[in-house]
C-alpha cells in the first residue's frame, strides 16, 4: 500500500514534470497570445480549460506555470541543500562550539513562520522568480541543516562508525563512506516536503503580489487574476488551484512513501 | 531570550538591506534634498546604525514601534487595534483544526486498514495538500457568492455583534484550519496506532473493557503529547497563514497590516509587524511546551 503511494506519487511528477519541460513543443493554446474574441470563454473540447480575460489558454498557462513552480521549487530546494546541508554535517559531527556557531543563528531563521520570512525577504530585495527561489532557499536552509545534523548525529554513534575509525579511516573518508550515505534517506523525505511546499509557498507569494512577476504565468498569479472574474469565469480560479493541489499531493505521496521506506518500524503498522 | 535579541537583529538588519535611503522612497518623487534631510533627522537615519538599532529595540521592549512613515501614526498602536483580528481568526482556525483533525485520526487510527482508515488517510493527504489561499477562493465562490450564506469580506468586532462577528470568523477560520485539521489528522492516527500495540492496551482489552472506552480512557490520554506537539506547530503556521486569509477575507489583522506594509514599502511597520508575529510565533512554541508537563506527569518529575 505504501509502495503505491510513493509510485503514485513518482507518476504524477514524472508527468508534470514532462509536460513543464515539454510545455513549448506541446499542441497547446498560447500562454501569451492576447485574443480579444475568445475573452472569458468556457471550457470546450478544444479549450478543456476555458479562456482568461484576455483570452488566453488556461490550460496552456497553467502547463507554462508549471515551469515556474516546480523550477521555483527544485531550485530552493538544491540551493537548500548545498548551503544547509554542509552546515548540518559539520555541526552534527563536530558538536561543541562550532554546532552552536552553526546552528544558533540558524535557529532564530526558525523562529518566524516561513511564509513570514519570505514575504518580508521579498519586501526587501523585490519580486521575480530568482528572487522567489532565494527567499525560499533562506527558509529551507536551517530546516534542511537541522535534518543533516540530527541525521549525523545519530549515525556517528553506530558501531561500524567506530569500527572504521577503530580501523584507522580518516576523518573524510567516515564521514563521506559512513555517515553522509546513511544520512542520505532523511534528507530525501524532507527535501521531498520542502519541494511540496516550496510550490505552495511560490503560488501563495505570486498570489499576494510579492512573488513571480507578470506576465510569466504563475499558478498563483494566474488565481490573483482569475479572482476578479470568479462568478462569470470560474474556470480561471477553480483549474490553477487543482494544479497546484496536484503538484503538491505528488511530493507529498513521495515524501510519505519515502519515510515509510526509511522507517522499517513504520512500516510494519 | 536571546532568540528574540537574534530575531531583532534579524529583522532590523533585514530592513537596513533595502536597497536605497528609506527617506527617499517614503518621499518618492516629492523627495528634495531639505525634505529628504528633514525626515532623516526625524526618524534618526543618520545616526550610525548600532545606534539606530539600539534606540529601535529599548523602544520596542516597551511596545513604542515608532511613528509610520506615512500616516505618521504610532506603529504600536495600529498594531494593538489589529491584534485582536489575528488572534481571534487564530484560535477559532485551532479549534476547527482540532474538532475536525482529532476525530478524523481517531476514526482512522482506530481500525486500522479498514475502509474508515483508508478515507480518513486519503482526506488527510489531500487536505495537507490543499492550497488554503484557493480554499478559501473556492469558499468564497460556493458558500458566499454560490449559496448566500456567510460574508465573503470584512469584520465586525465581537464588541458589536457577537452573530456577525461570528459569521465574519467563520470562512476564513475554516479556510486555514482545513490543511491544519489534515495535518493533525494524520498524526493523531499515528499516534493512536502507537498506542493501541502498548501492553496496557492489551490488558485492558484483555480484561473485557469496551473499545470505547479503551479508547478514551487509554488510548487517548497517551497519545494527547505528540497531538498537543503538532497543535502547536500549527498555530504557530497559522500565524503565518493569517497573512494569506486575511488578505483574501480582508480582515483588518496584522498579516493584512504586514502585506500592505510591504507593498507600499513602509519599512518601520514590516520591521515591528515581522517582530510582533515571530514574537507570537515563540511564545506559541513556548505554551506547548508548559503543555506537555501538565499533560504528562512524567516529564513534570524529570524537569524538577
Amino acid at each position: 500500500m505504501k509502495a503505491r503511494t510513493a509510485l503514485s506519487g513518482v507518476i504524477v511528477i514524472a508527468a508534470l514534470t514532462a509536460l513543464a519541460l515539454l510545455a513549448p513543443k506541446l499542441p497547446l493554446g498560447s500562454p501569451t497570445q492576447i485574443s480579444k474574441d475568445h475573452a472569458l470563454v468556457g471550457p470546450s473540447l478544444r479549450e478543456p480549460f476555458g479562456m482568461d480575460d484576455l483570452g488566453r489558454s488556461v490550460l496552456g498557462r497553467v502547463v507554462h506555470a508549471y515551469r515556474i513552480s516546480l523550477g521555483v521549487a527544485v531550485a530552493s530546494v538544491l540551493l537548500a541543500l548545498l548551503i544547509g546541508g554542509p552546515l548540518g554535517l559539520v555541526a552534527g559531527y563536530a558538536e561543541g562550539w562550532p554546532d552552536h556557531l552553526i546552528m544558533r543563528p540558524l535557529d532564530v531563521l526558525m523562529a518566524f513562520p516561513g511564509i513570514l520570512l519570505a514575504i518580508a525577504l521579498m519586501g526587501v530585495f523585490g519580486t521575480g522568480s530568482l528572487l522567489v527561489a532565494g527567499a525560499l532557499a533562506v527558509v529551507y536552509t536551517p530546516v534542511v541543516a537541522r535534518v543533516v545534523r540530527a541525521a549525523v548525529l545519530a549515525t556517528k554513534i553506530e558501531v561500524y562508525v567506530e569500527g572504521a575509525r577503530a580501523m584507522g579511516a580518516t576523518v573524510p573518508r567516515v564521514v563521506f563512506a559512513h555517515i553522509v550515505p546513511n544520512a542520505l534517506t532523511p534528507v530525501l523525505v524532507q527535501a521531498s516536503v520542502l519541494m511540496a511546499l516550496g510550490i505552495l509557498i511560490e503560488a501563495a507569494l505570486s498570489f499576494l503580489g510579492v512573488g513571480v512577476r507578470p506576465p510569466t504565468p504563475s499558478l498563483g498569479l494566474m488565481l490573483s487574476d482569475g479572482r476578479g472574474f470568479m462568478t462569470q469565469a470560474p474556470w480561471m480560479v477553480i483549474f490553477p488551484g487543482l494544479a497546484i493541489m496536484l503538484a503538491v499531493l505528488g511530493f507529498n505521496m513521495l515524501a510519505d512513501g519515502l519515510r515509510d521506506w526509511v522507517d522499517p518500524q513504520a512500516r510494519a503498522h | 531570550m536571546p532568540l528574540l535579541l537574534g530575531m531583532s537583529v534579524l529583522v532590523f538588519g533585514l530592513m537596513r538591506l533595502v536597497p536605497g535611503d528609506p527617506a527617499v522612497v517614503v518621499l518618492g518623487f516629492k523627495a528634495t534634498p531639505e525634505g529628504v534631510k528633514a525626515l532623516r533627522e526625524e526618524f534618526g537615519l543618520d545616526k550610525p546604525v548600532v545606534q539606530q538599532y539600539a534606540r529601535w529595540v529599548s523602544r520596542a521592549a516597551r511596545g513604542d514601534f515608532g511613528l509610520d512613515f506615512r500616516q505618521n501614526e504610532p506603529i504600536g498602536r495600529m498594531i494593538l487595534d489589529r491584534l485582536p483580528v489575528t488572534i481571534e481568526l487564530t484560535l477559532a482556525a485551532t479549534l476547527c483544526a482540532a474538532v475536525i483533525g482529532v476525530p478524523l485520526g481517531l476514526l482512522g487510527g482506530g481500525r486500522r486498514g479498514g475502509v474508515a482508515d483508508r478515507t480518513a488517510l486519503t482526506i488527510g493527504l489531500v487536505g495537507v495538500s490543499l492550497p488554503d489561499f484557493w480554499l478559501g477562493i473556492m469558499l468564497i465562490l460556493g458558500i458566499s457568492l454560490g449559496a448566500g450564506l456567510l460574508p465573503s469580506a470584512g469584520w465586525v468586532p465581537i464588541t458589536e455583534s457577537v452573530v456577525e462577528n461570528l459569521q465574519s470568523v467563520a470562512l476564513p477560520a475554516l479556510t486555514l484550519a482545513i490543511s491544519r485539521a489534515a495535518v493533525l489528522g494524520r498524526l493523531t492516527r499515528a499516534a493512536v496506532l502507537d498506542v493501541v500495540q502498548k501492553n496496557f492496551v492489551q490488558y485492558a482489552r484483555a480484561k473485557g473493557l469496551g473499545e470505547r472506552a479503551i479508547l478514551f480512557r487509554h488510548v487517548l490520554p497517551n497519545a494527547a503529547i505528540p497531538i498537543v506537539t503538532v497543535l502547536g506547530l500549527q498555530i504557530g503556521y497559522m500565524l503565518g497563514g493569517a497573512i494569506v486569509v486575511e488578505t483574501i477575507f480582508t480582515l483588518p489583522g496584522v498579516g493584512r497590516m504586514t502585506l500592505d506594509a510591504v507593498l507600499e514599502r513602509n519599512y518601520p511597520v514590516v520591521q515591528s509587524t515581522v517582530l510582533v508575529i515571530g514574537a507570537m510565533f515563540m511564545l506559541v512554541n513556548l505554551l506547548t511546551d508548559i503543555a506537555y508537563g501538565l499533560i504528562d506527569p512524567r516529564i513534570r518529575q524529570s524537569r524538577r
